[in-house]
C-alpha cells in the first residue's frame, strides 16, 4: 500500500489561513489502511484544526468527508458532497489523490495534509516498512523475494557491501541488511548460485526520470 | 601487462608490494598534498588517494593524484559510486588516464549519512562490482559501458576492496570470487586486526584458487591510541577490533601507545610476508603519513624494489 504521514499541524494551518469553508477529505484506500488518511483521521484532523489557538481571527468552518479512492477520477467526480461555498479542500490522500482531486475540481484549491512516503507493507501491527520503489524492472525472482533496490541503503545489485554487522545495515543498526537477508533466504532455498553471477549495470529508464510514466490498457473505457 | 603501472610490475615480478594511502585536504592546498606525499616518497610502491572518504568533501582524488605524479609518486585513483553516475565516472576515468593515472580502486563508497553532507542524495547509479566491469570493458574492449567505441582505451590496473570481517562471513570469499569474475586485478583488504578471521578468509581464498587470479594486499592501519582503537571498534562500519588489541594498547604508558600500535602493525606485516595468498600490504596510516618512513623502516620493507 501507499504509506503517508500527517504533516505538522502548523504547516497544514498555514495553507488554509485565507479560507473560510474548508472540506477535510479522507481517502478510503491505502492511507485508511495505514491509519493516516481515512475518514476517522479526517475527523480528528478537523477537530484539531478547529481550535481557535491556531488563528488570529476565527477558524474556518470545517466539514468532513471521505472518498473511496481519491486517485480515481471517476470516483472523484462522482462525489457530490462538497458543501456549497467550500473554498478549499484539505486532502488526506497520497500525492496521486491530491493531484487527481485538483484536476477534477479545478479551480478549487486542494491542499495536501500528508507527506506521501513509500510503498510498503505492515509486517507488525502499527509498523509499516518500505518494500518497493516502483523501479519498473522487478528482480525479486533472483533475490529471494527481498528487494535490494528499495531495502539496501545503497541500492546495490551485487551486495552485501563491506558494512553489515550482526546482520544489520551500517547506515542504521535498526535496519536489517537487505543483502544479508537475501543471502540467508537464498541459502534456505538452496539457491545461492543466484548470487554468483555479476549483475550487470541496471537500465534505470523504467524507473522514471523521463517525465511521468503511464500505463495504457486497450479495450477499457 | 594490463597497465604497465609500477604497482602491477612489482606484483607481477613477485615482489612483496607495499602501498600507502593519502587523504586529500579539505581545501585547495596543493602544498598539503605535496607535504604528505614527501613522507611517502620512496617508501611505497603506489599511493591510494581517497575519494571523499567517509562521505566528507575533499579535494578530488584525481586532482590530488596529478599532484602526486608531479612529485614522482605513483597514485592509485580511488573512485566511489556514491557521488557520480556512469557518465561522470567514465569521463573522469578518461581524464585521469590522460594525466598519467594507471591504477584505480573501485568502491561503492560510504553512505552520505556518515559525512558532512548528510542531506545529499547518494547516486549509486552502478555499484562497485559494475564499476570494475566498466573499467575492464573500457580497457580491454575499448568500449564505453553503452557499447560505443572509445579511442585509445585507458590501460588501468583495476583494484577493489574486500572486507572479510563484514557479514555474512561465509559469503565473503564468494564475493571476492565475484569481483575476480567482474575483472579485478588487485584487492586492498579492510584494515585487519582480527588476524585469525583474516587467515581463515585467506585460507578459503587459497582453497578456491582465487589468490592465483588476483593480488591481495592486506590492509594495515596502525593504532595511534586506545581512543582510536575504541573508536574503530565501535564507530567504523565493517571493522573488527578484538579486545586483545585494545588491552595491549592499554597495557603501555599513554605516551607509548602510538609506538605500541606501530609495533603491532609491524608484527602483522611480518606475518603477511609469510602468508600464502598475500601479495603485499596496503598501509593506511590515517593522518599519520609522517610516520610512514619510520613504519616502513621498522617493518623492514625498504628499499622498495625497482622494476622496469
Amino acid at each position: 500500500m501507499i504509506v503517508g504521514d500527517l504533516k505538522p499541524l502548523d504547516e497544514i494551518v498555514s495553507t488554509i489561513l485565507d479560507y473560510k469553508r474548508v472540506l477535510v477529505l479522507g481517502c478510503g484506500s491505502c492511507v485508511t489502511v495505514c491509519l493516516s488518511g481515512g475518514e476517522r483521521e479526517a475527523r480528528q484532523l478537523a477537530r484539531e484544526l478547529s481550535h481557535p489557538r491556531h488563528y488570529k481571527d476565527h477558524p474556518p468552518e470545517f466539514t468532513v468527508g471521505s472518498i473511496l479512492r481519491q486517485c480515481e477520477h471517476d470516483l472523484v467526480i462522482a462525489y457530490q458532497e462538497i458543501p456549497p461555498e467550500t473554498d478549499a479542500v484539505l486532502s488526506l490522500a497520497c500525492g496521486a489523490g491530491v493531484q487527481t482531486m485538483a484536476d477534477a475540481f479545478e479551480p478549487l484549491p486542494i491542499f495536501p495534509t500528508l507527506n506521501t512516503t513509500f510503498l510498503g507493507a505492515s509486517l507488525k501491527p502499527g509498523i509499516w516498512s518500505e518494500m518497493c520503489n516502483g523501479c519498473g524492472d522487478c528482480r525479486l525472482s533472483c533475490t529471494g523475494g527481498i528487494c535490494p533496490v528499495t531495502r539496501c541503503a545503497k541500492s546495490l545489485f551485487n551486495g552485501p557491501c563491506g558494512g553489515p554487522q550482526n546482520g544489520q545495515c551500517e547506515v542504521d543498526p535498526e535496519i536489517p541488511c537487505a543483502w544479508t537477508l537475501i543471502f540467508y533466504r537464498l541459502k534456505k532455498q538452496n539457491h545461492l548460485h543466484l548470487l554468483e553471477e555479476v549483475k550487470t549495470p541496471p537500465d534505470w529508464r523504467p524507473a522514471g526520470g523521463r517525465g511521468p510514466r503511464t500505463r495504457m490498457r486497450t479495450g477499457i473505457g | 601487462m594490463k597497465s604497465g603501472s609500477n604497482l602491477e610490475k612489482i606484483l607481477k615480478a613477485g615482489h612483496f608490494a607495499f602501498t600507502g594511502e593519502l587523504g586529500p585536504p579539505r581545501g585547495t592546498s596543493a602544498e598539503e598534498v605535496r607535504k604528505k606525499a614527501a613522507h611517502l616518497k620512496g617508501k611505497v610502491d603506489a599511493v591510494n588517494i581517497t575519494d571523499n572518504q567517509t562521505a566528507v568533501v575533499r579535494m578530488a582524488s584525481w586532482a590530488a593524484c596529478i599532484i602526486l605524479i608531479q612529485e614522482g609518486l605513483e597514485p592509485n585513483y580511488q573512485m566511489v559510486c556514491r557521488d557520480r553516475n556512469r557518465l561522470a565516472m567514465q569521463a573522469d576515468i578518461l581524464g585521469a588516464y590522460a594525466h598519467g593515472i594507471r591504477n584505480m580502486l573501485c568502491l561503492s563508497g560510504d553512505h552520505c549519512k556518515f559525512g558532512d553532507h548528510p542531506h545529499a542524495k547518494g547516486v549509486f547509479d552502478i555499484d562497485s562490482m559494475q564499476l570494475i566491469q566498466m573499467v575492464k570493458k573500457m580497457r580491454d574492449e575499448g568500449k564505453f559501458l553503452s557499447g560505443s567505441e572509445l579511442e585509445e582505451p585507458p590501460k588501468i590496473f583495476i583494484g577493489a576492496a574486500a572486507n572479510p570481517f563484514a557479514d555474512p562471513f561465509e559469503w565473503r570469499v564468494h564475493r571476492l570470487a565475484k569481483k575476480i569474475n567482474a575483472g579485478v586485478d588487485f584487492i586492498q583488504s579492510q584494515c585487519i586486526y582480527n588476524m585469525e578471521k583474516f587467515q581463515e578468509w585467506i585460507k578459503q581464498s587459497n582453497e578456491m584458487g582465487l589468490t592465483e587470479k588476483v593480488y591481495i594486499l592486506a590492509g594495515v592501519t596502525p593504532m595511534k591510541s586506545v581512543g582510536m582503537a575504541k573508536y574503530m571498534k565501535n564507530n567504523v562500519p565493517g571493522m573488527d577490533v578484538p579486545d586483545e588489541i585494545i588491552n595491549r594498547l592499554k597495557g603501555v604508558d599513554k605516551k607509548k601507545q602510538g609506538d605500541e600500535g606501530i609495533k603491532i602493525a609491524c608484527e602483522q606485516i611480518e606475518q603477511f610476508k609469510e602468508m600464502k595468498g598475500v601479495s603485499g600490504v596496503h598501509l593506511m596510516a590515517i593522518e599519520w603519513e609522517h610516520k610512514v618512513p619510520e613504519i616502513t623502516e621498522r617493518a623492514k620493507v625498504l628499499p622498495r624494489p625497482q622494476v622496469d
